[in-house]
């Protein structure tokens, strides 16, 4: 028999999902006490190269509220060619096209090795992919131009067929017209100006099409005629863009002495997601916003144009001193709504060193499914290598990302969906399975997801709602469908299927089971989701008491311990860690916002809702290597002890890549040691930390920010800001050792931070 | 007749005028019913005048039939036509009254007073004098204004030749000095001694009466008038010269007496018209009076020939002579109006040879050689004394009153009349004849004058602007200094060169009156207008020096701490030069210590000379940065073209002509050194619906257009690109310029904005912050959804309404708002219109007008036949030199100030004229009033000081001194006016005045201004002449045609064929004209082309059909057309010059310009219609019209002393309402 690891993994690799149970309580009231909700990390368009997509499409259940797609699960009556859905009961015949069905000759959805299958849909017409660079103009010159530049290469990174538009926007906004021999062309807008979008349609020239369709005249030739102009095949107008981008000035209005630049992201948005709306609703888009600063006119406006008053910091929006904090915020929402409701996605590319408004526009991304990416210039290359990453290909040269996709979610009836937390907007649909009780985006079933790619993990809560009187036969299992429509990068409609099941179990009677089912890497993760998802609505502090809470009665139900007695605490195995992931999570940029910005803290957060699972932990826990003389590479405790003077460090933040030089390391490395041959082996131990963060620097998307510092360096700064502080200032004789690195801070370490917790968790009157 | 027309005239003329105005005009054919039944009333006396053609009382019915007046006629016509055609008219004439044979005398001296002239008959007659004054007013206005002088001198040389020669004399005198006194003895003795007594004139003081008559002739002819009463017979003489001339000519001076006698009979009337109609009349009837009455007529024309002279001198010679005259006072007032001819002459004293006086006096010459001579001569020598003449005049006036016998002595004139009536018929005759054709070439009407006699009614019998303007030209010869306050320059149309000593050139200023007023009294009792038109940036001919610049340092322009004048020759050191006081305000300040520099002996600074500011009356001051918007010297200007790219506009051409255009017109922008390349910076925007702007930076391979389609909120998409320097981005602009109109060619947009074209220009501008011009070509009404969106609201039923006047008024107030701002930013508009249909000119147009811009309007463009026009155009709007941002202020001396201002320009307060652009072609007419009392030995001082930014992007104050005399009589202020000055005013007034009133109130508040200007002089200034003569400032004989033709113009007389578009255009480009433009305007030049000469212009003639020959081709201009009129039977030889080609069938009419044949007259013929064009700040298309063609309806429009086909009256109909209005006024 398997481990639950084993297990665990198993099912990830084949279906992409993490459950925090995979026991599931199989009466309501039994999974309230679990603390940790039944949910599951699900990543929609997980990789999976050994699932060739079958070329026709699925089977679905003929029950109107159901929909459910023939599965692993379902039981099948080969003779009758009539299969019985596993979640309604609801018994369909097979289509005509199934008539050679037997228990011999079953289609892949049948197979219990498909519990994730993919069809390609054949049906409508394939719309071309759609970018549309939206590209702020008020940039220092060396920054325009490497934007310029990465904008032209990427040009070649694009499907030939796909359309391309461009926007820029400084004071002014530019729609160019891509189609123009000749004088180039382009449409401006005001930068101070909300328009809708018919008024931005009309201005556009894009309302004629509809003007002469009333008189009868076919719609197609003409609207495509129309919006040609601002979106045309990558082949077509390549020259013609490239020259555009390489004419494109900064923005020239003058900037007086003491202002911002005027730039005017609010409108530049509302006209390119008024545009595409227009002209290619419900299809795949693109919408990259690439940003050197905050919009600071118009409508989305962040912050003011004089330099004097400094954008919103966290101690200003704590005071409710953000002046145009909720009206921006409102103001991007709402054409992130629109956006996604037009399968539309925006990533922002913001590349500046103080804050960029990310705050106010991460729904943006968030709502649609984009990216964001934060750099200090465009002229790095965390920004050039990120965006040239965002074009990555799979095996089969597809691109790595995914359009319009509808993710919907049906359970067995003892199952109700609560919610979702990812970058998905609600599609309000309330079927049977939907829960009252709302976690994350709830009240539906289905989700928008206007841009996946094969990383973008959900985060799903659902409730048991089966009554503990009416106990689950023994046995039983329960069952989840995801099923994801998405328009493929080749422009291929698919739709993936995701059928899962997991045994019910007796919280009673087998707890242990159940106990030793909980995946706490994947709770630990669903339940910073849910802190995430809080902070943004709650105050800070809030959320980690309820943290704590959770923490805390979680520990108590499971922890073994004599009541009052702390030291007798134990957690069982598959709960060991999940408080230290908890003691880190307190201390992450997600749920602190000390020494962030705003924008730092969206930034975050908008990674840490759509990561999977690995990438999630080690948002949460840094990961920390060391290279030592004293044998190979291993992983140490994120802890200030294993800062020594003879080591390298390398720590991996998801965000940050940093390598850590101890101190007698840098002085050797500062004595040129390792370009000596008889010292080849320290060159060696030199190279060794750098070769691996390149490994991750490859595969991450964003690129982290690369530090490469040692003992005293500023830039250390990074390393001992996560690291456990069990040294410091006020404890560092009282160790009387003399490893590691004590940390200048008040902080609590994990020590303090588990003593506390024991003592909370066997105390009587908690 | 006569009577029962007086007396309806009387009523008829009250009622006439409104009918005059509108009605009457209107109906001129049919319409008049009403009116013209008034007029009739009047007209019938004047036809009967006419008549006189007829002899025509009789002649009416006949002379109606006796067509033969034709000529004639037509102008009585209008009168006549009142009632019916001219034929009618006689006839309903004479129907009002029986005695329309009566009245036909009357008109035939009368001409214009031929109305009155009936009138006078039948008073006369019958009647009391009363009738004949009108008459005669009417009469003597007519002949007067050239003749009476002369005539009266003359006549009495010829006929009585004493006396003539003695009104000669004094005529002469006048001219030379006062030596009127002598003339006074003269006077008397005048007779005796025709040319020595003409030089006793001047030196005579007893004369003076005559003198003075002279002396007051020549300053105002009127004066004539006063002393008319006493002269009767002078009056009558001079009256039956003119008219005599006519009549007397043919019926023979044998008639004259007779005609004199009639006269009694009728004569009294008779005699009023006497001027020329009572002669004529008179004459005409007594004798063989149709054929001489006609004939007098066009004597009387001439009657300055001799016009009176020839009759005066017999009759009148004698009569004139006071004492008989008095007697025959009656008559002799009617007579009186000769002596306004007279007094005109003498004013031209100088010229009396030339004009007025030549008239006269040549006339005489020819009949009476010596007396003639002798005055001719005098008048020589008296031409360079133009002072001298003032004096005179003034001493006349001195005299006036007491010499009103002198005047008397003119009178005598009419005395004359009465007298000479009879026998200066007999001479006159001649002159008579002589008249006619020396008024229309005064210099050859001397002798040739002689040539013939129209028998028609005899225009040539009232003042001719012709006579004035050759007048003025052969006075003018030598350069007109500025030093002498108070001094009228010469008129508009001579040739003339400036001397700045201290006052500005009247190039830049012009004023109505020179001597102006002392009291608010007396301005309100002479309702003469106080205005002063400016034309700050005027150009100057290469002899002249351009105002000088003068840095007064960091300090800024030395100033009045009081009233804060700039430094100028009025300022008085004081204290040694420590100080200095004021001339406008009197308030003393220091003089700051780099500025300060001794007193010589006669207190004035030693530097005077040295310093523009101390010594010329125009220059200008640098100015410092206190002078510039927001404490900031100004960046260099920039020019935007705004090209409208609509259907419309890319099917007619235009949008390649201009592109064409413009890629060479790069290279002509403004500059103030030809040696530098202009800073002047450009851009470019097209738009239909929505607007194109063109990043043109040199940097591009090529031009980016950026549309921008939110017009209802316009913004400037760019900064950095749009607005360039021409040499930098040549490539990329002229990539621009040829790419246009490719880009549109197949636009099918019809639908056009504006409103947020000039926003975007000036949304440009302020974002460049600096000032700078529009050039906006469009075609259309903008209908489509924008703000300033218009509909199209034409409605011709409007016209005659009380609701016409908001035909001119914007329809909305979006372009008042816009215009406002566009001031603020100094942002000038000049607008290029290129309609098919209504495009709301009045609404379009308030933009431009307010900002110091120009509207150009081709109608129905079509490539082929107005691209030289609108190239022509386009590269004088864009090279002209242009100030920016400008500030003008007046300030004057204490005891008036600037009141009203006209032009285009916007005003935000009362004070300060702010025009986003100054081109050198906008003139500016500004009102003073009184607001206390004015001293004489001062004068009144004005400063018109305009703040500006040059072309060169240099902030600058251009100051203009002027200062005029102040007089506390009214015969000084007469004296010293510009009747050009004052038609421009009244203009710009009344075209005002239609935004906010009817227009028939408009028109008729002109007419009574005008009457009353003429009334009071008649009062106070003529005094003591007979009510019934007319008689006119000889500064001012022309007013009445000029305002009648300021009435008849499309904006207050409406044709039929005259669009909305074109009245509020005209309305509008009237409003910056300067005096020069509304001269030829109001009045065109017609230039006979039968004998062309290099070197010099064949003298103009008269407008009227009855000038043109149909064996001849002529040339007319206005200043906004060009005509070539070819008569049907041209000879061939001239056809073959001119076009080529033998045939007048052959020639092709839409032609634009001559075919450049090797000879020397059509070279000539080209230079000189080239040598035109050069002279307009619009090029003149040339249109060729055949007689009988069908576009000869549109040339006679032009013919403005013609009765107009939209209801004009004839000069001569005109002249008869206006005496009849100032007699009422003065009853």
């Amino acid at each position: 028999m398997t481990t639950y690891q084993e297990f665990i993994q198993q099912n990830e690799g084949r279906d992409g999902v993490r459950f925090s149970w995979n026991l599931w309580p199989s009466s309501r009231l039994e999974a309230t006490r679990l603390v940790v909700p039944v949910s599951c990390l699900f990543t929609p368009l997980k990789e999976r190269p050994d699932l060739p997509p079958v070329q026709y499409e699925p089977v679905l259940c003929s029950r109107a509220n159901c929909k459910a797609v023939l599965n692993p699960l379902c039981q099948v009556d080969f003779r009758a060619k009539i299969w019985a859905c596993n979640f309604c009961f609801q018994r369909n015949p097979f289509p005509p096209s199934y008539a050679g069905i037997s228990e011999v000759n079953q289609p892949a959805e049948l197979m219990p090795q498909f519990s994730t299958i993919e069809y390609i849909v054949q049906r409508g017409p394939t719309a071309p992919l759609i970018f549309l660079y939206v590209v702020d103009t008020c940039l220092e010159e060396e920054d325009l131009q490497a934007l310029k530049e990465s904008l032209q290469m990427s040009l070649s990174l694009l499907p030939p067929n796909a359309l391309v538009g461009l926007i820029t926007f400084g004071r002014m906004v530019q729609v160019h017209e891509l189609s123009c021999e000749g004088i180039a062309k382009s449409y401006v807008f005001r930068g101070t100006k909300d328009l809708s979008s018919k008024q931005i349609q009309e201005m556009l020239g894009l309302t004629k099409p509809a003007a002469s369709g009333q008189q009868g005249r076919p719609l197609a030739p003409q609207d495509a005629a129309a919006s040609c102009r601002f979106l045309q095949p990558v082949q077509k107008v390549d020259m013609n863009l490239t020259d555009l981008l390489g004419e494109l000035q900064s923005d020239p209005w003058p900037v007086p002495q003491g202002k911002r630049p005027l730039r005017s992201t609010g409108v530049a948005l509302s006209v390119a997601v008024g545009l595409l709306e227009g002209t290619f609703p419900n299809t795949g888009a693109r919408v990259m916003l690439f940003i050197g600063g905050p919009p600071t006119q118009g409508p989305g406006m962040v912050v003011g144009d004089e330099l004097k008053t400094p954008i919103r910091s966290w101690h200003d929006i704590q005071k409710d001193n953000a002046r145009h904090l909720k009206k921006a915020t409102k103001y991007y929402e709402a054409m992130a709504n629109r956006s996604a409701v037009n399968g539309h996605s925006i990533d922002i590319y913001a590349c500046a060193l103080d804050q960029t408004g990310l705050l106010e526009m991460k729904c943006l991304s968030n709502l649609t499914g984009g990216h964001i990416v934060m750099g200090d210039s465009f002229n790095t290359s965390l920004f050039k290598q990120t965006f040239q990453r965002v074009f990555s290909k799979d095996n089969n040269g597809d691109f790595r990302m995914a359009f319009g996709g509808v993710l919907e979610v049906k359970t067995t009836r003892e199952l109700k969906v609560c919610g979702a937390i990812g970058p998905c907007v609600s599609l309000n649909s309330k079927g049977s399975c939907v829960s009252e009780n709302e976690m994350g985006i709830g009240g539906t079933s289905q989700w928008k997801v206007c841009s996946i790619n094969p990383s973008t993990t959900l985060g799903f809560y659902f409730e048991v709602v089966n009554q503990h009187n009416a106990p689950v036969p023994q046995g039983g299992r329960g069952a989840i469908q995801f099923v994801t429509q998405y328009q493929h990068s080749n422009t291929q409609r698919r739709i993936r299927v995701t059928t899962i099941a997991r045994n019910w179990a007796d919280a009673q009677s087998q707890i242990q089971h159940i106990e030793s089912s909980f995946d706490q890497e994947a709770a630990a993760v669903l339940m910073a989701r849910l802190g995430v998802f809080r902070a943004e609505s709650e105050e800070g502090p809030d959320v980690l008491r309820w943290l704590d809470r959770q923490l805390i009665r979680l520990c108590q139900k499971f922890g073994q311990f004599n009541k009052d007695d702390p030291t007798s605490f134990r957690l069982s195995e598959s709960l060991s860690l999940y408080p230290q992931f908890m003691f880190h999570l307190r201390r992450s940029p997600f749920l602190q916002v000390f020494n962030n910005s705003p924008d730092e803290s969206s930034y975050y957060r908008h990674h840490f809702v759509r990561q999977d699972l690995t990438q999630s932990l080690i948002m949460i826990q840094p990961i920390l290597y060391s290279y030592s003389f004293y044998g190979p590479p291993e992983p140490v405790l994120l802890d200030s002890s294993s800062i020594l003077p003879d080591r390298i460090l390398l720590m991996d933040t998801f965000f940050q890549l940093v390598i850590y030089h101890g101190e007698t390391i840098a002085q050797w490395r500062k004595a040129g040691y390792q370009d000596m041959a008889e010292h080849e082996v320290f060159k060696l131990l030199l190279q060794a930390p750098l070769d691996d963060a390149q490994e991750i620097l490859q595969t991450r998307f964003p690129m982290p920010r690369y530090i490469d510092t040692e003992h005293g360096g500023s830039q250390a700064r990074f390393l001992l800001s996560k690291v456990n502080p069990s040294q410091t200032h006020n404890n560092l004789y009282a160790w009387g050792q003399e490893t590691g690195a004590p940390i200048l801070t008040d902080d609590v370490s994990l020590q303090v931070f588990m003593d506390h917790l024991k003592k909370l968790a066997v105390s009587s009157s908690a | 007749m006569n009577v029962n027309q007086h007396t309806p005239m009387a009523s008829p003329y009250g009622q006439p005028q409104p009918g005059y105005t509108q009605p009457g005009y209107a109906p001129l054919d049919g319409g008049y019913p009403a009116p013209y039944a008034p007029y009739n009333g009047p007209a019938s006396p004047y036809q009967p005048g006419a008549p006189p053609q007829g002899i025509s009382g009789p002649a009416r019915g006949p002379p109606t039939t006796g067509p033969p007046p034709i000529s004639a006629p037509q102008q009585y016509n209008q009168y006549s036509h009142s009632q019916g055609d001219m034929q009618n008219g006689p006839p309903p004439m004479t129907q009002a009254q029986p005695r329309p044979p009566v009245s036909q005398p009357y008109n035939p001296g009368a001409m214009n007073m031929s109305g009155p002239h009936p009138t006078y008959p039948q008073h006369y007659g019958p009647p009391p004098t009363m009738q004949q004054v009108s008459n005669q007013m009417s009469g003597m206005q007519i002949t007067s204004g050239p003749p009476t002088p002369a005539g009266p001198g003359y006549a009495p040389p010829h006929s009585s030749q004493p006396p003539v020669s003695t009104a000669y004399s004094a005529a002469p005198p006048p001219s030379y000095t006062q030596a009127p006194p002598p003339v006074s003895s003269a006077p008397t003795q005048p007779p005796p001694s025709g040319p020595a007594a003409s030089q006793q004139y001047y030196g005579s003081p007893p004369p003076p009466s005559q003198q003075p008559f002279n002396s007051s002739l020549p300053p105002t002819s009127q004066q004539q008038f006063t002393s008319s009463s006493v002269p009767p017979p002078p009056s009558q003489q001079t009256l039956p010269p003119s008219s005599y001339s006519g009549p007397a000519p043919p019926a023979g001076q044998p008639p004259a007496p007779p005609v004199s006698q009639p006269q009694q009979s009728f004569p009294p009337s008779q005699p009023p018209f006497s001027s020329a109609p009572p002669p004529t009349s008179q004459p005409a009837f007594a004798p063989g009076p149709p054929p001489t009455a006609p004939g007098s007529f066009p004597p009387r024309a001439p009657p300055p020939s001799s016009q009176p002279g020839s009759y005066p001198p017999p009759t009148s010679a004698p009569s004139c002579q006071y004492p008989g005259p008095l007697p025959p006072q009656q008559q002799p007032p009617p007579s009186q109006p000769f002596p306004y001819h007279s007094g005109p002459p003498p004013p031209r004293a100088q010229m009396p040879p030339t004009s007025m006086a030549q008239s006269n006096h040549l006339p005489p010459g020819p009949q009476g050689p010596p007396g003639p001579p002798g005055p001719l001569q005098q008048p020589p020598s008296q031409p360079g004394m133009q002072t001298g003449y003032p004096p005179q005049q003034n001493g006349a006036f001195g005299q006036v009153r007491g010499p009103q016998p002198g005047y008397a002595g003119p009178y005598p004139g009419q005395p004359n009349y009465g007298a000479p009536a009879p026998a200066p018929a007999p001479a006159p005759p001649a002159q008579k004849r002589l008249d006619p054709d020396a008024i229309p070439s005064p210099q050859a009407s001397d002798m040739p004058a002689v040539q013939k006699s129209r028998h028609r009614i005899d225009p040539d019998a009232i003042p001719s602007p012709i006579q004035v303007i050759e007048d003025d030209k052969a006075k003018s010869t030598e350069p007109f200094t500025t030093g002498v306050r108070g001094q009228a320059p010469p008129l508009v149309t001579t040739n003339f060169q400036v001397k700045d000593q201290g006052n500005a050139s009247p190039r830049f200023v012009r004023c109505t009156a020179y001597n102006m007023p002392c009291t608010a009294d007396m301005a309100k009792q002479s309702q003469v207008p106080l205005a002063a038109v400016v034309k700050p940036l005027a150009t100057l001919p290469p002899d002249e020096t351009p105002p000088y610049l003068v840095d007064h340092g960091e300090g800024g322009p030395i100033r009045c701490n009081r009233c804060k004048a700039y430094m100028c020759p009025y300022m008085q050191f004081i204290e040694g030069g420590r100080r200095f006081q004021c001339g406008f305000c009197s308030c003393v300040t220091e003089v700051p210590p780099h500025y300060f520099q001794h007193l010589d002996h006669t207190g004035k600074r030693v530097d005077c000379y040295d310093r523009p500011e101390l010594s010329l009356g125009s220059y200008e001051f640098l100015a410092t940065v206190d002078y510039c918007k927001n404490n900031k010297l100004p960046q260099p200007p920039a020019f935007i073209f705004l090209i409208d790219v609509s259907y419309n506009a890319v099917k007619s051409g235009m949008v390649s002509i201009v592109c064409q255009e413009l890629k060479t017109l790069m290279d002509y922008l403004p500059r103030e050194n030809p040696e530098m390349d202009s800073i002047v910076r450009v851009g470019f925007v097209t738009y239909n619906k929505v607007l194109h702007f063109y990043n043109v930076k040199s940097s591009l391979a090529q031009p980016q257009m950026l549309v921008v389609s939110d017009v209802s909120d316009m913004f400037v998409p760019l900064l950095d690109g749009f607005l360039v320097n021409v040499n930098e981005s040549r490539l990329v602009i002229e990539s621009l310029l040829d790419q246009i109109p490719e880009m549109f060619a197949d636009t099918r947009e019809t639908e056009t904005v504006f409103g947020p074209v000039i926003q975007a220009g000036l949304e440009a501008l302020k974002a460049a912050d600096c000032a700078g011009k529009l050039f906006v070509f469009h075609t259309s009404l903008p209908i489509a959804e924008a703000p300033g969106k218009l509909k199209n609201r034409e409605d011709k039923k409007l016209i005659g309404t009380d609701k016409e006047k908001s035909l001119f008024q914007p329809q909305v107030g979006f372009y008042n708002t816009l215009a406002k701002e566009c001031v603020a930013q100094g942002c000038c508009v000049d607008l290029f219109l290129f309609p098919n249909q209504y495009v709301d000119v009045a609404t379009l147009g308030v933009v431009p007008v307010s900002t110091g811009g120009s509207v150009y309007k081709y109608t129905y463009f079509q490539a082929q036949s107005d691209q030289e026009r609108f190239l022509n155009d386009l590269r004088r709007d864009v090279q002209k030199p242009v100030g920016f941002d400008a500030v003008m202020r007046v300030r004057t001396s204490t005891g008036i100030r600037a009141t009203d201002f006209f032009g285009s320009f916007f005003m935000s307060n009362t004070t300060d004229v702010e025009l986003a652009g100054l081109d050198c072609d906008k003139a500016i007419t500004v009102e003073f009033k009184h607001d206390d009392k004015l001293s004489e030995e001062t004068g009144a001082l004005m400063q018109c000081a305009v703040l500006y930014t040059s072309c060169s992007g240099q902030r600058r104050l251009r100051i203009h001194n002027m200062a005029v005399n102040c007089c506390s009589q009214l015969a000084d202020l007469y004296r010293n006016c510009e009747t050009d000055t004052i038609i421009n005013f009244f203009s710009k007034y009344a075209f005002r005045g239609v935004l906010n009133n009817p227009t028939k109130a408009v028109r008729d508040t002109l007419v009574n201004q005008c009457a009353q200007i003429l009334a009071c002089y008649r009062k106070n200034c003529a005094s003591p002449s007979s009510a019934g003569q007319l008689i006119l400032p000889e500064c001012m004989k022309l007013l009445p045609v000029y305002l009648n033709c300021v009435l008849k113009s499309d904006v207050l007389l409406p044709g039929a064929d005259v669009s909305l578009d074109d009245r509020a255009y005209l309305r509008q480009l009237i409003s910056c004209m300067d005096v020069t433009e509304t001269h030829v305007f109001f009045y065109p030049r017609l230039l006979p082309l039968m004998k062309l000469e290099s070197g010099s212009l064949p003298v103009a003639v008269r407008d009227s059909e009855e000038r043109l020959s149909k064996g001849g081709v002529y040339l007319l201009e206005t200043g906004l057309h060009l005509f070539l009129w070819v008569g049907a039977s041209v000879q061939q030889e001239l056809l073959l010059n001119i076009f080529g080609t033998p045939s007048f069938g052959q020639i092709d009419s839409s032609m634009t310009s001559l075919p450049v044949l090797d000879n020397p007259f059509s070279q000539r013929l080209r230079e000189i219609i080239d040598s035109f064009r050069a002279q307009r700040s619009r090029y003149m298309k040339l249109m060729v019209v055949k007689q009988e063609d069908r576009a000869e309806l549109i040339f006679r429009h032009f013919l403005v002393e013609d009765k107009s086909v939209s209801g004009g009256a004839s000069y001569v109909d005109f002249l008869c309402h206006m005496h009849k209005e100032i007699r009422q006024l003065l009853s």
